[in-house]
């Protein structure tokens, strides 16, 4: 029905954007992990010494674990966070489940910035946090831990990745044919067994999607470690950030994103399989 | 009742007790009672919303009764939680767990009753074999066949031996052949389990054929509960007679032992005054082909259409005064003109307008 | 039909669990807005001094609007290019195959689940190469770049649902493909491209990892924001922060309801 004319137009201009704009880009990042820094000028010679730098230097390897540390705690909260709450809402939200959706949905697309500076406020030695706690009489002098550690940078990324955890969940827990409950119940399972048995298995892949989604984008996160983070609280894309600011040096600065993008996809690569193994449609 | 009477072999196994369901401001069920007797093939029939599936959903747990009670083996049922009566369901869907396979499908109500685990591979290989699917074991639910899919479900039910089992027009999903297959299977199925099957079709020949009692439902009320003979040779009512099998309904009026409905006049039981008539077609014969005997009725009709099926043809009569009637006569070859039918008074039942 | 009777009954727990799990979704938000209309400063507690003077403030914040309007050039451009490129690159994907397709398709969602570092700083490097530098245009590549898979999602599904035979009616009736597509596919999509073309603006005006690594000296809303928290918190930022606020949730509204309404139409 569609002409070779009507194809190719279709298909050059954004394959051709993407091509400029993305794969050149991220192809220079690229290149640019295999070259060398000397006394500030990028030099192209091809080498591995970017990644080796990388491996053997404990420092970076130390904030790299604190890193994954943090997006696995952000993970594990969001879904602790964002399952039950899906489960409410498809299986007991009732007449108003159309709204509450929208509720959780709303303030996923609200700006990082904006949600971010909230916490920044309210967990400051000065912020809302201990005001209210000196109000109740609960402590007396400003609790300093909470801001400017990799406590706070879990709560704002939690507070931000539920809702993004939530909604592939909500999808997957909508699409279970309502009749596989009472065919559970019928059979003699009670509500907690139906859920362990029928339930979760059935929702997997959109666990799965979400998890990754939270622990992906946690992963190299630059922005919560400034805003909320503090020296205790980088995490390794910041180290990235002062190696193409301050620190200049793109070379490693690159490699460490490349081995960044290399775990990202091998995540989403694994867990791709993984959800295609749970899907049983 | 006391415990013992209800428990004994003569007992109902299941009572509803006037119950009815309200959904909103509709009344889907009204006042309804009806006994399920041990080992029988009941079958709900109806009209899609005549509540024959709420009724069917209430007895299973998924729904509660506005109000009413329901008894089982002498104990309350309806207050139960469906995970806890000793019913099973097969449903219209299936609703085969995509998650697991058929083994572990048939396995699961033995698992969550926390069967003893050296009893469950046994059984579930004999529920397989019972509806012949035992080489699909291993098999995904998706893979399966709508018929293969229904003798699984119906496995996965029986395995737990419950006291009863509902089932949601199981075939109706099915075409005609399979379900005709599947008709006569779960006939034998049910004459060798024992178990007592609640069947709930929309589909009166369906009905017929599987049943030991019928109960026709009619918006909420339970029209008639009898076995298919009975029901079809004796419908209460106008609305029993035409939707089971087929009928002439001849409205009159009866004086002295006489009815008269239009231009047929036959001898009757029914009371004076005002009266509904239901005769079947196959009681209505070609004059010059009956027997003479002197106890049958007569009238003349013309014959307008002639439908031809074989060993018989339905012929559709014009009557003097305007009305069709429908008589099943042996295959005739072409007729045409007015002729002479007979009929025996005993055929027209009276019934309930 | 309604569920099981036990379900039915909501569980306590749940519910309560479910109402912390909201709570702790709005509350720091609901913050932010009441310390905008705090005298005494973003913390402390309780806010005791109800005042306007920090919108007052904001409204003549020259640097801010001057901001603000850098995102709004920013976020039409990206809009545009999102939108066309998507709209060719969702009938590419539903219509046309050719080699690397599935590549492609990867490629275009890689901004979208990529940290934001990556994208941004492999746009700089190419900036840098091709002469272009920091600043608004590269900022405006950027974005368009990033969100063109955000259009390409939102417009494929508007595809999917498109009745196929309206399309072979038209040309059956003697319509050339190109009349075609202007007068039924462009149609039918409207609802996908306008929900889109919303996300997308909304996304682009709310935009700071990418942007970080290419602004100039010309500032957009979210990178002035930034500047100024290492500044001195006041307030204002509340204040404007409060603003932002209100406008994503009515234009996401929006776009929400157009999805569902493109939904239903489908039926």
């Amino acid at each position: 029905m569609y002409s070779r004319l009507y194809k190719l137009a279709v298909s050059l201009p954004p394959l051709f954007w993407v091509v400029l704009f993305l794969l050149v880009p991220y192809s220079l990042m690229f290149a640019h992990s295999f070259w060398l820094t000397q006394d500030g000028v990028i030099l192209h010679n091809w080498s591995l010494h970017q990644y080796s730098q990388l491996f053997l230097n404990s420092l970076y390897a130390g904030v790299f674990f604190r890193t994954m540390r943090i997006a696995a705690s952000v993970t594990i909260l969001s879904l602790l966070l964002g399952y039950p709450l899906a489960y409410f809402l498809s299986f007991h939200a009732g007449p108003r489940k159309e709204l509450l959706y929208q509720l959780v949905i709303v303030p996923l697309w609200v700006s990082y910035l904006v949600r971010g500076y909230a916490w920044k406020t309210i967990l400051g030695t000065d912020g809302v946090l201990n005001g209210f706690l000196q109000y109740l009489h609960v402590t007396h002098e400003p609790v300093s831990a909470l801001l400017y550690s990799p406590f706070a940078v879990v709560l704002m990324l939690t507070h931000i990745y539920t809702p993004f955890v939530f909604l592939p969940i909500y999808a997957a827990l909508e699409h279970i044919p309502r009749p596989l409950l009472e065919a559970s119940h019928d059979l003699g399972a009670n509500p907690r067994s139906t859920f362990f048995r029928v339930v979760l298995p059935l929702s997997m892949p959109g666990l799965l999607a979400g998890a990754t989604f939270a622990f992906v984008l946690t992963l190299g996160d630059f922005l919560a470690p400034l805003l909320v983070g503090g020296p205790s609280g980088t995490m390794i894309a910041n180290v990235v950030q002062s190696l193409f600011g301050a620190a200049y040096d793109w070379p490693l600065g690159a490699a460490i994103s490349v081995f960044i993008l290399l775990t990202t996809v091998g995540l989403l690569f694994c867990t791709e399989r993984l959800e295609k193994r749970w899907t049983f449609q | 009742m006391s415990a013992a009477a209800s428990t004994s072999p003569r007992a109902p196994l299941l009572e509803v007790r006037a119950v009815s369901k309200r959904f909103g401001e509709k009344e889907v069920l009204k006042t309804l009672s009806l006994d399920i007797a041990r080992g029988e093939f009941l079958t709900l029939l109806g009209e899609s919303g005549s509540g024959k599936t709420t009724l069917l959903r209430l007895i299973a747990g998924f729904e509660q009764p506005t109000s009413g009670e329901i008894w089982m083996s002498g104990a309350r049922l309806d207050t139960l939680p469906p995970y806890e009566r000793r019913v099973n369901t097969v449903f219209q869907q299936y609703a085969l767990f995509p998650h697991l396979d058929v083994s572990e499908n048939v396995a699961y109500g033995l698992r969550a009753n926390n069967a003893p685990k050296s009893e469950i591979p046994t059984r579930v290989e004999q529920a397989l074999a019972m509806v012949r699917m035992a080489e699909y074991a291993q098999a995904k639910p998706t893979k399966l066949s709508g018929g293969q899919q229904q003798r699984v479900a119906l496995a996965r039910a029986l395995v737990n031996r419950p006291q009863l089992l509902l089932l949601d027009e199981p075939l109706s999903a099915l075409d005609a052949n399979l379900r005709k297959e599947m008709q006569g299977e779960l006939k034998s199925l049910q004459r060798e389990v024992g178990i007592t099957f609640l069947f709930v079709t929309h589909d009166q020949e369906e009905a017929m054929a599987l049943s030991d009692r019928i109960a026709l439902l009619k918006d909420g009320n339970l029209e008639q509960v009898a076995s298919p003979r009975e029901i079809y040779a004796h419908p209460a009512t106008a609305y029993t007679a035409q939707f089971i099998g087929q009928t002439n309904l001849l409205r009159g009026s009866v004086r002295a032992g006489i009815a008269e409905c239009g231009p047929l006049r036959f001898r009757t039981n029914a009371p004076d005054g005002v009266a509904c008539f239901s005769l079947r077609p196959e009681a209505i014969s070609l004059a010059a082909n009956a027997p003479a005997i002197s106890s049958v009725e007569t009238f003349r009709a013309t014959i307008r259409q002639q439908f031809f099926s074989g060993s018989t043809e339905l012929l559709e009569l014009l009557c003097s005064d305007g009305q069709i009637l429908r008589a099943r006569v042996e295959a005739q070859g072409p007729l045409s003109g007015e002729q002479e039918f007979v009929f025996s008074a005993a055929a027209a039942v009276s019934v309930k307008p | 039909m309604s569920g099981t009777p036990s379900a039915s009954r909501r569980p306590l727990f749940l519910t309560g669990y479910s109402i912390v799990v909201f709570a702790f979704i709005y509350l720091p938000i609901l913050v932010l807005v009441i310390y905008s209309f705090n005298r005494d400063g973003v913390g402390g507690f309780p806010p005791q001094h109800f005042t306007l003077d920090w919108y007052r403030q904001l409204a003549a914040d020259s640097a801010l609007w001057n901001a603000v309007v850098n995102s709004l050039y920013v976020a039409s451009g990206a809009v545009v290019v999102s939108l066309t490129l998507g709209l060719l690159a969702a009938l590419a994907l539903d219509r046309a195959d050719f080699p690397g397709k599935a590549l492609f398709r990867r490629l275009v969602l890689l901004p979208l689940i990529l940290p934001g570092i990556i994208t941004g700083l492999s746009l700089l490097m190419f900036a840098v190469a091709v002469g272009l530098g920091r600043g608004l245009t590269a900022v405006f590549f950027g974005h368009g770049t990033a969100l063109i898979s955000v259009a390409t999602t939102e417009i494929f599904a508007g595809l999917q649902k498109l009745d196929r035979r309206q399309e072979e009616a038209s040309l059956d009736l003697g319509a050339t493909p190109w009349r075609t597509f202007w007068h039924v596919t462009l149609p039918n999509l409207r609802l996908s491209l306008i929900a889109a073309g919303l996300l997308i603006f909304t996304l682009s005006m709310d935009e700071i990892a990418v942007t970080f690594f290419l602004i100039g000296s010309d500032n957009t809303l979210p990178q002035e924001i930034w500047g100024r928290l290492r500044r001195g918190i006041t307030p204002e930022i509340n204040a404007i922060s409060t603003l932002i606020l209100l406008v994503s949730i009515v234009l996401i509204t929006i776009w929400y309801h157009l999805r569902s309404r493109s939904e239903r139409h489908a039926h």
